[in-house]
């Protein structure tokens, strides 16, 4: 425990000059457009201060909170995949020389340093899964590797969860068990207002001696516990994984697939919105001086049609078929491919499903049927 | 910091360009590095190949020439390959790879290696011709069974001629629809296996063509008594970085592109008759 230490909300401000004084661009939540979603601030003045959300299938709503909470909402619409995995980026430059000969240049991105402000438990299990996928793979993406290097972790556990969080069924939060430089916990009672912080890593520790900070009382350090148990108990969901894999296996051929389908728009909002999924796919152009070409690389989606296409047409050409890939392949044989689940319960698929298709419902529906009480 | 890409190609050149069919929708490129050196890859492996400005594709090892160089088939079926069928000799284009896994030749040492083939489905297998009709598989004969839709989509007819000559290989081929010169069979590639002619006992089958067809040859070949774990089938996806990232050719638990193309048929028979997956 001697390893807590408290900061006030002077000391927080000081913890994000400090990183920028050592060059970090600091990415942190901000209210904007009605969301509150990650992007550059300058300190905590930036922070959705006195805000909360409301999120539940097909919902999310911003609205004022009765206090200063810096961090009292829960997942945001877009996760920190973004800052790594980038949407789109240039991958290859291709040149072509007078005589034909070709040049391949790969465009990979300088490591930068970045500051994540606010990054949850979920955010985290997302982070070390995705670090499995591109990073430690035998073939690793290297842009996804220089700006993964770069990265300084502030994680906050949470205080409260959100009407489609489920991150306790998947073992990720909401208290962030690692994979962070330091992590915050908010403390809010009544005058109180202040963070205790945990160190992870010795570069956060060091950052830690830079700025004030103090010893933790002990009614400090259970008001933090106190804080990460309300988040616990208000979990907006929940999913029995007990033998999921196995029962998503056997129900490849189940019914419930075509009655999901029939709500399911195939528009791929989930994958677009989940922290995990990595699927992409390439585009080439070419200069009008035909001399120099580049390839891109973006986001591709298991609910896109081209995704599996072939000679004779796309493998999975029906909805029931893409969206059993995109479940079974998040909370089944994600876990024979990279020895995790693909799911880290953080809800974004629930709430950002025009719909409002519930991940958590569909999976027990669809396992139901294998001879299993629901629970 | 020197960082391996595995998005980048290395540079090759296209020695020759061949057409395989009268209608010109396959040809075959004869490849080299442009530093002279062959390409490697085995047997039922893939390379990735790159056209300047156009895109990539995956390619199966369609064979070797006798001085080593390495060939690849190419089926014109979109933007890409359509805009390779353009290229001539002596252009430059970006290979990746090899990847994937490979037919087991040394499996085939005492048996008899059964090829089955459909379609498009002889060019991965076409190395196992060659190097049947050259005597460098240790199998104990090779019964080579070839189905097309019509006599004129047939590939390769010399390396079939050249197995035919061979007197440890039977060729057998069968199409769907005869046309007025056709005198051999008409019907499915599994017909030619119930004929028999091979010791299922002691038997290798490799298979590859459309799904299907795959699974109706796989029927036929338990019919005829050859155990899962003597099969294996070459299983095709959309692929687009052919090292696991891109998610495209996902099929439930397998990365098509590392853990295939070429599987045992134990492996993924639970897989092979479910629809869409």
């Amino acid at each position: 425990m001697e390893s807590l230490q408290r900061i006030d909300l002077v000391g927080f401000g000081s913890l994000l000059a400090q990183l920028q004084a050592e060059g970090y661009t600091l990415i942190g939540p901000r209210l904007e457009a009605g969301t509150i979603d990650y992007g550059a601030i300058e300190g905590p003045d930036d922070l959705p201060i006195g805000w909360r959300d409301e999120q539940s299938p097909g919902r999310y709503r911003t609205l004022p909170r009765n206090d200063r909470a810096h961090f009292g909402f829960n997942a945001t619409p877009a996760s920190f995949k973004t800052r790594l995995h980038r949407s789109e980026e240039t991958v290859l430059e291709v040149q072509r020389g007078e005589q034909g000969e070709l040049r391949f240049v790969p465009v990979i991105p300088a490591v930068k340093k970045q500051a994540w402000i606010g990054a949850r438990s979920c955010e985290l299990a997302a982070l070390a899964i995705q670090d499995r996928v591109l990073k430690d793979s035998a073939d690793p993406d290297p842009r996804y590797a220089a700006r993964r290097e770069g990265v300084f972790i502030v994680a906050v556990h949470c205080g409260q969860a959100g009407g489609t969080c489920f991150c306790t069924s998947m073992n990720a939060g909401p208290k962030a068990e690692g994979g962070f430089d330091l992590a915050l916990t908010e403390i809010l009672d009544g005058p109180e207002h202040h963070f205790v912080v945990e160190t992870g890593s010795d570069a956060g520790a060091a950052l830690l001696e830079r700025i004030p900070h103090s010893q933790p009382t002990a009614a400090d350090l259970r008001r933090a516990a106190d804080a990460i148990e309300h988040a616990r108990a208000t979990m907006g969901r929940h999913l029995d994984t007990d033998g999921l894999k196995t029962a998503l296996y056997a129900q490849a051929q189940h019914p419930g697939w075509e009655e999901v389908a029939d709500r399911c728009l195939a528009c791929g909002n989930c994958t677009a919105a989940c922290p995990t999924c990595f699927c992409s796919s390439y585009e080439d152009q070419v200069e009008l001086d035909g001399a120099n070409a580049r390839r891109t690389r973006h986001w591709d989606s298991c609910f896109n049609a081209d995704f599996t296409h072939l000679a004779g047409g796309p493998v999975r050409a029906s909805t029931p078929a893409r969206y059993r890939q995109w479940l079974t392949h998040k909370l089944a044989s994600w876990h024979d491919q990279f020895g995790t689940s693909g799911c880290v319960g953080c809800g974004r698929c629930i709430t950002w499903c025009p719909v409002g298709i519930d991940i958590t419902a569909e999976a027990s529906r669809i396992r139901q049927a294998n001879g299993e009480p629901p629970k | 910091m020197q960082t391996q890409d595995c998005m980048a190609p290395r540079t090759a050149r296209i020695r020759s360009v061949t057409n395989e069919l009268a209608s010109g929708e396959v040809f075959t490129w004869t490849l080299e590095h442009t530093d002279g050196s062959a390409l490697a890859g085995n047997p039922g492996q893939f390379n990735m190949l790159y056209a300047f400005g156009c895109g990539e594709v995956p390619v199966s090892i369609s064979g070797r020439t006798p001085n080593g160089q390495l060939q690849h088939s190419i089926r014109t079926v979109g933007r890409v390959t359509d805009a390779m069928r353009t290229l001539t000799a002596g252009t430059e284009i970006g290979v990746r790879g090899p990847f994937g896994t490979a037919w087991p030749l040394d499996e085939a040492a005492g048996r008899d290696l059964v090829v089955v083939a459909g379609g498009l489905g002889l060019a991965p297998v076409r190395p196992l011709l060659q190097l049947a009709a050259a005597d460098r598989i240790h199998c104990r004969k090779t019964l080579v069974c070839y189905g097309t839709r019509t006599p004129a989509d047939r590939l390769y007819p010399d390396d079939l001629r050249r197995c035919a000559a061979h007197p440890r290989i039977e060729v057998r081929t069968t199409v769907d629809r005869g046309d007025t010169g056709w005198r051999g069979e008409v019907g499915v590639v599994p017909r030619l296996l119930l004929q028999g002619g091979f010791d299922p006992d002691h038997s290798i089958a490799v298979v590859c063509g459309p799904e299907i067809m795959m699974q109706f040859s796989v029927d036929a070949l338990r019919q005829v008594g050859v155990a899962d774990r003597w099969i294996y089938l070459s299983m095709e996806r959309s692929m687009k970085c052919a090292v696991g990232l891109c998610g495209r050719c996902q099929w439930r638990e397998h990365f098509i592109c590392k853990d295939g193309p070429v599987y045992r048929l134990d492996q993924i028979a639970d897989l092979l008759g479910i629809s869409e997956l």
